[in-house]
């Protein structure tokens, strides 16, 4: 019997994989509709963020010349669902000449900890990235 | 655990092939389908790179797409292994996950 | 083994529906089980009951409802993905006022906590896209 089959509620591991820049498809707005109605099923989700990908996290977000809703505040209420792990991948950042300190603050309130404010956004590397992937149930791509 | 990635696109028009071959562990399996399934031709630019990705990781490519394209197995790198789609299903079963690199 | 398809793009545009299409067959014949199949993004536009393909190529809406129909498939189309592209059953007209549905009766409309739920109760979720 698997881990997530023992009891009444079967927990799997759902992750969330994007790799494609905010706006100019409609994916990582839609995508992320799917991640806060997953927060409502008491899974364990995480999201990674992978080449392109990793725009979608990027501070500074102005769609006011585009037309465009700015949909990135989004990612900021993650926490509050207890969706606090946003996975980045070191080598996509690096590739894209892009730090932790270009991507948005995101953080969330960890109950187990008084409450302490925490990051959300993990850079690993690619192989860390590998190595979380296999654990996972579900991977969702977008 | 390993692994099932589906690759779809082809590695001249997208970097997802390039992005899973770089990602993807050892004992995989990696499974080209519709226009993903060129990167699995002999002599291309990108040929050199997904036969090194081989024997750590197994190949597919599905062969309704290939011969769709105008190809047969003959003109696949060497130890790509041909599947239909009763043998996509297999693999989706046989591996412990799947990921569509879309 | 039971799986949940999820189809993220639009017939005919891509090949995802159609690849998906002979997926889900062949996993029927080699004797798994579909639990849903879950149409998101532009693949909502694939439960239109008004295209008129030509003739002589496949008629991708007719080819998922007689699969369906034959097996009891369950076809659900996002409620949000629907309402943004303008797929609507007869409760949605009328609900949302409009002056007319589309949607073939093969599928239903319902909402994003079916695919979680697809991820949750099949052994295989698989990803069709571009």
């Amino acid at each position: 019997m698997e881990a997530w089959e023992e009891g009444d509620n079967p927990m799997k591991k759902f992750m969330f994989v994007n790799r494609k820049a905010p706006y100019g498809t409609v994916y990582a707005l839609e995508s992320l509709e799917v991640v806060l109605i997953s927060a409502a099923f008491d899974q364990d989700v995480s999201l990674a963020f992978v080449d392109d990908g990793v725009y979608q996290l990027k501070k500074d977000q102005n769609t006011d010349g585009i037309g465009m809703k700015n949909f990135s505040p989004t990612y900021r209420a993650l926490g509050d669902y207890d969706i606090t792990k946003l996975f980045v991948e070191q080598e996509s950042l690096t590739e894209r000449g892009l730090t932790l300190d270009d991507l948005m603050a995101l953080t969330y309130e960890d109950e187990d900890d008084d409450w302490a404010e925490k990051p959300s956004i993990q850079v690993v590397t690619r192989a860390e990235l590998a190595d979380l992937m296999d654990e996972q149930h579900v991977l969702i791509s977008s | 655990m390993s692994m099932l990635h589906i690759v779809n696109k082809s590695p001249f028009e997208r970097g997802t092939l390039d992005s899973c071959l770089k990602t993807s562990k050892d004992g995989c399996a990696v499974l080209l389908i519709e226009d993903g399934v060129v990167g699995a031709i002999k002599n291309s630019n990108f040929a050199d790179q997904l036969a090194s990705a081989m024997p750590a990781k197994q190949v597919y490519v599905l062969e309704p797409d290939l011969n769709a394209r105008g190809f047969t197995k003959d003109d696949i790198i060497d130890g790509i292994k041909t599947v239909d789609y009763s043998g996509f299903v297999d693999l989706t079963t046989e591996n412990d996950n799947v990921q569509s690199w879309v | 083994m039971k799986f949940t398809i999820l189809i993220n793009e639009g017939p005919y545009q891509h090949q995802a529906s159609d690849t998906a299409y002979q997926f889900t067959k062949a996993a029927i014949e080699n004797g798994h089980e579909i639990f849903r199949v879950f149409f998101y993004n532009d693949a909502v536009n694939n439960a239109t009951r008004l295209a008129i393909p030509p003739q002589d190529d496949r008629n991708i809406t007719n080819n998922w409802a007689e699969l369906a129909e034959a097996n009891k498939l369950d076809m659900v189309v996002c409620i949000a993905a629907a309402q943004r592209r303008g797929m609507l059953d007869d409760d949605e007209r009328d609900r949302q006022g409009k002056d007319a549905s589309n949607i073939h009766p093969a599928f239903r409309i319902s909402g994003l906590g079916q695919l979680v739920e697809g991820g949750i109760q099949s052994d295989r979720l698989i990803t069709f896209g571009d």
